[in-house]
């Protein structure tokens, strides 16, 4: 059971992968997307994906593009100032170091996904994942504290992926 | 003609992240460092670019989108594997680092 729903949502995935990149609804290329999706998704739904249509469900959906991806972006672009901000300091005010947090995700996906969104935000990019523990390299070392590391990296995505991924 | 100068200012604002990151290259002083500057600005920069791209040619903006997806999930995970693979082939940390729990952890796991 759990295979086919693995299965079925790498098809769902390649499919719209493929409706994507050639852009039209003619129903020649559906019906050649849909077959290449099928005899595709045969040989690589077991390295695609390890939860299946769980990661479909409309929650997952909806939170996803409405509340998480607008709030990435957001601190993208603030992490973009702030490295502008460093690079041009004629002094190059930085602090760096190795820190270790927790994190609280348990899913695999969970812990990707927060270990981007970390890698992507201010000053912080995630050097190893071992376990439930990261370890990051900060540009500006606030806090050695594995407790208060935690709550200021990925404490905010955390809480935001809490939400609707475990 | 609207749409022409909305999509040259997103090109403008990636050009200008993507200089910065080069920029941040030059500048910063040991791999982790430059890997911070690199990772961010020129995700931000390249996917801000191609949508500029799109806008200007609406009939590519999936594709483009498309593009910007995979470029925001696979740029983090590179920059991971560079900066482990830094790591574990021996790269020092700059002098001025503060702290380095990586390596403490990786000492306490080799006693």
């Amino acid at each position: 059971m759990k295979s086919v729903s693995r299965y079925l949502y790498t098809v769902i995935m390649f499919f719209v992968v493929w409706v994507a990149l050639t852009g039209t609804l003619r129903w020649d290329e559906l019906i050649t997307g849909a077959a290449v999706s099928i005899i595709l998704a045969l040989f690589t739904f077991h390295i695609f994906t390890t939860e299946g249509l769980k990661n479909l469900t409309p929650k997952r959906v909806i939170c996803g593009i409405v509340y998480f991806f607008p709030y990435l972006i957001w601190e993208m672009i603030k992490a973009n100032l702030d490295v502008a901000y460093r690079v041009i300091h004629p002094k190059r005010p930085i602090n760096p170091g190795i820190v270790k947090v927790k994190t609280r995700m348990k899913s695999d996906l969970g812990k990707t996904l927060v270990a981007n969104s970390i890698t992507l935000t201010p000053g912080t990019f995630t050097i190893d994942v071992i376990g439930d523990e990261m370890f990051i390299h900060w540009i500006n070392v606030k806090s050695q504290d594995v407790e208060e590391a935690s709550k200021m990296i990925p404490g905010v995505f955390e809480k935001c992926l809490m939400k609707f991924m475990d | 003609m609207v749409g022409r100068i909305i999509g040259d200012i997103f090109l403008i604002i990636g050009g200008i992240f993507i200089f910065l990151a080069s920029l941040g290259l030059l500048r910063m002083p040991d791999v982790y460092n430059r890997m911070q500057t690199s990772t961010k600005a020129v995700t931000l920069g390249a996917m801000s670019s191609i949508l500029g791209v799109g806008i200007i040619h609406p009939a590519w903006l999936l594709k483009c989108i498309l593009i910007m997806l995979f470029i925001l999930f696979t740029n983090p995970v590179s920059a991971h594997a560079i900066g482990r693979a830094a790591y574990k082939s021996g790269v020092k940390l700059w002098k001025g680092s503060v702290c380095d729990k990586y390596g403490e952890h990786l000492e306490d796991k080799n006693e």
